[in-house]
């Protein structure tokens, strides 16, 4: 069948296409609002997800309020506490981090990185980030219905998920399931297209092998949030039919505010299944890209190329096929079979194994580079100290017996923030300082964005460094207040109002950030095409911002990896993919533009 | 789980042995000339159109969240005493047929749109989308005896897995069916065939997928 041309363009190669037919729109409305340009659509899902992500961080800081000094503030009640607890976590891990890596980087560098005009499906791409914008909107909404947002903890763990008393009970868990249905079918429309264009739109000599490492987690990242996220999807509706047409999947036969209810037989416990086969698989959703992005990173301000490119390759997609059968890790307090656990605790530290061959590539990546230790670097190596604190804590965790008594505790809100909040957003700040110059044609502010490291860096080991502590003494977690617990010395108390400090002054650091985002806009010094000196394509087109079609008249030619760096004989200490053999041994750069 | 953990590890084996065959063989920091029209430099890695491989990847995605419901309803069939299986209605077997004869039409229509046979390919996907729309009608129908005879969504969870999974299932078709209808629309204002062979190719694929779910979901529900 497939040798059958139904139209004879599919079969010519795209570089060979002088300038590939795009939609180009001639209203304001179409270029800027439901624009069909990945780049427009990228900006876009960047500019919702930190505004959604910057919500979060504010109920962050009322946690914190809380936890610090509790008793100070009324309108913190436990039910207004735990809704705090969940929609934090939802929209950090969902909306924020998922949809910034790969419907905001995904869809800016991808088509850049990979040499291709735009995404394969334009028209697709921009419904799904309507999609998204209006999961958004759902989610707000949940704010404003009669009983708040859903506080059934970001897990929203059935029975109580939908139980009277659990707050939101009646609209926040709806509108929850609901925005996270919409969430997932609009993610499917774009995932679908950056796994396609990946594979099929890659300029001429841009073979898999020769692709930046950010395409390669971005694009690993997204076949794996295809297929988890489907796990979601059907839990969620599951949910909704015990929650709105009384079935029982979940829903054992429960007696709720003394009243019996009519459900029968159903099994959290599946739901939990359901949850964490999503669930897992969406902690490596939001680290593979990250990993890619901070191996591109390093390697350009070292000045070396990456160390073990290949390595880092199948280490991305061994660390993707594994991510699906550690789920239940999450579930060893959940009275499962013991072998159930062995078997679980053993692939949890498999999957140690290639993630530290990455670490150490990007450790040996640095040894002995000519480092520039630009914001971005520093953002980039600060990941590295995060990620393997968090990764070592997780060993605790993996293990059944270790983490028995340390679930429910502080101990493990120290290890995931680490591991899969700080670490994650370290390389998001990273990368944004990094590719600002090519969105805006300006460079952000050096002095601002050093501030707005150290203070977040060092800020970040103080809110969690503590923690550790706090989770050993059995400082149980969700609790709103842990007063007349007599296990709890006094001591854990102030430790917690230092801690609640250190985040005020973390969360005050962000609004540097954003500062510096505004004002580098209209002030920033100009930046030129490729101020880094960077080898990958998207800081060799022809404008910067690039326009829409990416690369102006003709396509670039791909002679090379992106990691030519400090190439003994050449001539400057960076190669471009683009620049072909010939014109290095002649000693010229020029560009095959 | 075992399923959805067979289907990961299946799909996962495919992709990893994919990608490492592509990967293995290969010295990425040599630096060459990409001049010879070789397909080995050209940015495509697979034969197909974009528009069918983007269906087939669609369609691995809708695998997992069919195999993701088989799992939950394997699951909850034996976590609890409370599982009665419903009568599976006659109606059932003759939907059955009408889907079969549903895909037996679209694959006529695409192998006719192959050929270039107007006449046939208009008949293919009209015979095709009329079965189509014979089995949303029969399921609703099956849907409607059982709720006549008393097995109602919420009182038992093999009723409830029952209009759950089916009802997922037609509306998988349903919108298989807006894809049929704008292929129609544009064959009937005179499209060349040439121009729809895709189209009703991609039809015919998603049909055909859906069929074999359903008989995967329907030997489900008789045999449990």
């Amino acid at each position: 069948m497939s040798t059958i041309a139904h139209d004879a363009d599919d079969f010519v190669a795209p570089a060979e296409i002088p300038e590939m037919e795009l939609y180009h729109p001639k209203t304001w409305l179409g270029k800027y609002v439901f624009s069909q340009d990945a780049k427009v659509i990228a900006i876009q899902y960047a500019v919702t997800a930190m505004g959604i992500g910057f919500i979060a961080l504010v109920m962050s800081m009322l946690m914190r309020l809380q936890l610090g000094f509790p008793d100070s503030f009324d309108f913190i009640n436990p039910s207004v506490y735990i809704q705090l607890v969940t929609m934090h976590g939802m929209i950090m891990v969902i909306y924020l981090l998922t949809a910034l890596f790969l419907g905001g980087f995904g869809n800016y560098l991808i088509p850049l990185m990979v040499g291709a005009r735009d995404m394969v499906f334009p028209y697709l791409n921009m419904l799904s980030f309507w999609m998204y914008f209006l999961a958004v909107v759902v989610l707000v909404a949940s704010f404003f219905v009669p009983g708040g947002p859903t506080g059934a903890g970001w897990t929203l763990y059935p029975p109580q998920a939908i139980l009277q008393g659990t707050p939101g009970a009646e609209w926040g868990i709806v509108l929850m399931l609901v925005s996270l249905a919409i969430f997932i079918v609009g993610f499917t429309m774009g995932g679908l297209n950056y796994v396609v264009t990946v594979l099929q739109a890659r300029t001429r000599g841009m073979t898999l092998m020769r692709m930046p490492l950010t395409v390669w987690g971005i694009f690993m990242a997204t076949v794996l949030a295809l297929l988890a996220f489907p796990a979601l999807l059907v839990s969620a509706i599951m949910m909704l039919f015990d929650m709105l047409l009384g079935t029982s999947f979940f829903m054992p036969a429960i007696v709720s505010m003394g009243q019996p209810l009519d459900h029968t037989g159903g099994n959290p416990i599946l739901f939990q299944h359901l949850f964490w086969f999503f669930g897992h698989p969406e902690v490596y959703i939001v680290a593979l890209p990250a990993f890619g992005i901070v191996s591109d990173l390093l390697s350009v301000n070292a000045r070396k190329n990456i160390f073990g490119y290949r390595m880092m390759v199948w280490a991305i997609i061994i660390i993707g096929a594994l991510s699906f059968v550690v789920w239940a890790h999450h579930m060893y307090v959940s009275g499962m079979n013991p072998n159930f656990g062995f078997f679980f605790a053993t692939t949890t530290l498999i999957i140690a194994v290639p993630t530290a061959i990455k670490v150490y590539n990007w450790v040996l990546t640095l040894w002995r580079g000519n480092i520039r230790l630009n914001v971005p670097m520093l953002f980039a190596i600060g990941f590295i100290f995060t990620f393997i604190n968090g990764g070592l804590t997780g060993l605790f965790l993996g293990n059944v017996t270790i983490d028995l008594p340390l679930s429910d505790t502080m101990f493990v809100v120290a290890h995931f923030h680490m591991v899969m909040a700080v670490s994650p957003v370290l390389v998001v700040f990273g990368a944004i300082y990094h590719w600002y110059p090519k969105i805006t044609g300006r460079m952000m502010d050096e002095t601002l964005g050093r501030w707005h490291f150290w203070i977040t860096f060092v800020g970040t080991y103080a809110i969690y460094y503590p923690m550790h502590y706090l989770g050993f003494l059995g400082v149980p977690r969700r609790y709103y207040s842990i007063e007349g617990t007599n296990f709890i010395p006094e001591s854990a108390m102030s430790l917690n109002a230092g801690i609640s400090i250190a985040a005020f002054i973390v969360g005050a650091a962000q609004l540097i950030f954003i500062y510096n985002l505004f004002i580098s806009y209209s002030r920033g010094k100009e930046a030129g095409g490729n101020p880094w000196e960077a080898t990958t394509l998207e800081w060799q087109t022809a404008d910067t911002p690039p326009k829409h079609g990416n690369f102006g008249k003709s396509l670039p030619l791909v002679y090379r990896w992106a990691y030519d760096y400090s190439v003994p004989g050449a001539e400057k200490d960076f190669i471009p993919q683009n620049v072909p053999p010939s014109s290095v041994e002649k000693g010229t750069d020029e560009t095959n533009q | 789980m075992t399923i959805s953990l067979l289907f990961m590890g299946v799909i996962m084996g495919v992709v990893a042995w994919w990608l490492l065959k592509q990967t293995v063989d290969t010295s990425p920091w040599q630096a060459d000339a990409p001049y010879a029209a070789s397909e080995d430099f050209s940015g495509r890695s697979l034969p197909q159109p974009d528009a069918k491989l983007v269906l087939i990847i669609f369609l691995v995605v809708v695998t997992s969240l069919f195999a993701l419901f088989i799992s939950a309803y394997l699951m909850r069939m034996t976590m609890a005493s409370d599982w009665r299986p419903l009568p599976d209605p006659d109606l059932l077997w003759l939907n059955t047929a009408v889907l079969i004869l549903s895909s037996i039409a679209l694959q006529w229509a695409h192998v006719a749109a192959r050929r270039e046979q107007l006449d046939s390919l208009r008949n293919g996907l009209f015979v095709g989308g009329f079965f189509a729309f014979v089995f949303i009608g029969g399921q609703l129908l099956a849907w409607q005896q059982l709720v006549d005879a008393g097995y109602y969504v919420h009182s038992n969870p093999a009723n409830a897995f029952f209009y759950l999974i089916t009802g997922l299932h037609a509306l998988h078709l349903l919108g298989g069916v807006v894809a049929w209808g704008v292929t129609t629309i544009k064959l009937m204002g005179g499209t060349e065939v040439a121009r729809l062979r895709l189209s009703v190719e991609l039809c015919a694929i998603y049909w055909h997928f859906l069929l074999v779910v359903w008989l995967i979901l329907f030997g489900l529900m008789l045999s449990t």
